[in-house]
């Protein structure tokens, strides 16, 4: 049973993304059809980064719990990495900045592959921050020092801990799923990951299509009210229709959870445009030229994971 | 840690009036492999993005001159070139960091077959540009830092006379400028722990002493150019 729904989300996942890539394409090959050039393009990058994205997770998934764990730590590490070189950091910031990088983010992972919830939890917002403050008291240097230690504690919340209870749902056991609660439990992280993809998406539509108050216009000139109330709408109801791939849900309780997601996700891109730009830059990093870093890409859902996190402990009655 | 010259420069001296050294015994396979891995792993940790802005990457004799910030800085922009390139580019480093202890006098000699200049005792007969430019012969390239020391303030100092002796002792040498952004965060002046921030090389189009350019011209040129490329 558990494994019929998961072939047919992959299925349909994979139906859904052959066809936005026709689509794509087709735009990309009648340039004639009066749509602006540069949002064909941007839509064709989009597609790409949803194939690299599926391929990186089923190969994750294929390799089991902990491969997905070390994975969603490296990509945490790696946007970490954007997110301090794109703020300024002083030279009395360096050690801490190196316990950082080589200690909390690869202890905190260790500890979410461990499944300790009761110690991660707690580990970077509370260990890691004392430490951070307390480094950097000790490095003598106490230019804005308040400013500094938080933009540190920002980055190591955002881009460590939050991101990290992504693939924390692979841990919480879900009653019922017997033998293949491996299985169940992946579909779960993917249902997230889908939610947040298009709500991103749904968004942007509802803004191009009905867009007229911006939240805030200084901050992201295309982020509206009429986009994210679509868009929480639109992920709402295909979270519904989609209960039945996420395990402990019953089709309102998705609903729920789609709406918070969708919510989240926008809150996400939003803080992370506030900070782009006021570093004045448009996208994080240069990876790959054009396509924006690797921050750009899971900004919404480092927003999104922890609350879906405690929505589904809350449902199966795990913990809380 | 690297310094071309940082001395008045004697007019006198001719650049090839010496004999030219024999070329240097190939280096090992263990070295180059050394070289190799040392270069990716450079990479990765500093996050380095490579630019060529109007310009390309060759191997015909060049002078690769950057500003300093770091430590790392001749390691990075060593590990920035393409392999072809990087096996004819000699970085010119300071003998006293670099021939301290055996492994960096290993990695100094054997792994990036670097110029070590004595900055203790620089003599008018043992000029350091006379040095550099025997060493690299008619086929290798050299990487210099013109501050003469890694900066201080974060900002470009002003550039020592040595490159200009450099350019006009060898007009026939391309001198390509080269930014280096963000390295002095990954490993600052004093400390010797890295932190893997990205940084983002740039290496600019060539350029070469003008006919009868006065030496203060020529350099606030040549430092004009590096600071261009920061953007």
């Amino acid at each position: 049973m558990n494994d019929i729904r998961t072939i047919a989300l992959i299925t349909g996942v994979l139906a859904l993304l052959t066809a936005v890539t026709a689509v794509g394409q087709f735009l990309k090959r009648h340039p004639d059809r009066g749509l602006d050039p540069a949002a064909v393009r941007t839509f064709n990058l989009r597609i790409r980064g949803w194939w690299v994205l599926c391929t990186v997770l089923a190969a994750a998934f294929w390799l089991g719990t902990t491969a997905t764990v070390v994975l969603f730590g490296l990509v945490s590490f790696w946007a970490l990495r954007e997110f301090i070189t794109l703020t300024p950091t002083r030279k009395g910031d360096h050690r801490a900045l190196f316990w950082v990088f080589f200690a909390f983010t690869p202890l905190h992972y260790l500890l979410v592959g461990l499944n300790r919830y009761d110690i991660f939890s707690v580990f970077l917002p509370v260990y890691a921050t004392l430490f951070v403050l307390a480094r950097v008291a000790f490095a003598g240097d106490y230019k804005r020092f308040l400013e500094r230690t938080a933009k540190i504690q920002a980055g190591l919340v955002v881009c460590v801990y939050c991101l990290s209870f992504a693939p924390a749902l692979l841990q919480i056991p879900i009653e019922g799923a017997g033998a293949v609660g491996r299985s169940a439990n992946f579909r779960l992280l993917f249902f997230l990951i889908l939610l947040v993809q298009f709500a991103d998406c749904m968004q942007y539509v509802w803004s191009r299509m009905l867009g007229r108050r911006l939240v805030a216009g200084a901050v992201s000139s295309n982020r509206t009210w009429e986009g994210l109330v679509g868009s929480a709408t639109s992920t709402a109801l295909l979270a519904a229709a989609l209960w039945w791939a996420a395990p402990p849900f019953q089709p309102w309780q998705a609903a729920l959870a789609g709406l918070v997601v969708a919510t989240m996700g926008f809150a996400g891109g939003m803080t992370m445009s506030a900070i782009k730009r006021d570093r004045g830059v448009k996208d994080y990093g240069t990876l790959v030229v054009g396509h924006g870093g690797v921050l750009d890409r899971i900004d919404s859902i480092c927003f999104a994971a922890p609350v879906f996190y405690h929505i589904t402990l809350l449902v199966t009655g795990a913990g809380l | 840690m690297l310094s071309p010259a940082d001395l008045q420069e004697p007019v006198a001296s001719a650049a090839l009036s010496g004999p030219l050294l024999a070329p240097k015994p190939g280096r090992t396979a263990f070295c180059r492999a050394a070289g190799l891995s040392l270069a990716a792993l450079a990479r990765l940790l500093a996050g380095s993005s490579v630019r060529w802005i109007a310009s390309q990457p060759d191997t015909c004799q060049r002078i690769y001159f950057a500003n300093h910030t770091s430590h790392l800085d001749a390691l990075i922009i060593w590990a920035s070139l393409p392999q072809p390139v990087r096996e004819v580019t000699r970085p010119v480093a300071a003998k006293d960091y670099w021939s301290r202890g055996i492994f960096r006098r290993w990695l100094a000699e054997q792994v990036f077959d670097a110029i070590l200049i004595d900055r203790t005792a620089i003599k008018v007969h043992q000029s350091p540009v006379d040095l550099m430019l025997r060493e690299a012969g008619t086929s290798h390239s050299l990487i210099v830092f013109p501050e003469g020391s890694r900066s201080v303030s974060g900002e470009i100092d002003e550039f020592k006379s040595g490159l200009y002796y450099l350019a006009k002792k060898r007009p026939d040498i391309e001198l390509i400028p080269v930014h280096i952004d963000n390295l002095n965060r990954v490993l600052p002046r004093g400390e010797f722990l890295p932190v893997p921030l990205l940084s983002c090389i740039s290496f600019g189009p060539p350029l070469w002493l003008e006919r009868g350019e006065a030496k203060l011209d020529f350099l606030a040129r040549a430092r004009r150019a590096v600071i261009s490329l920061k953007e």
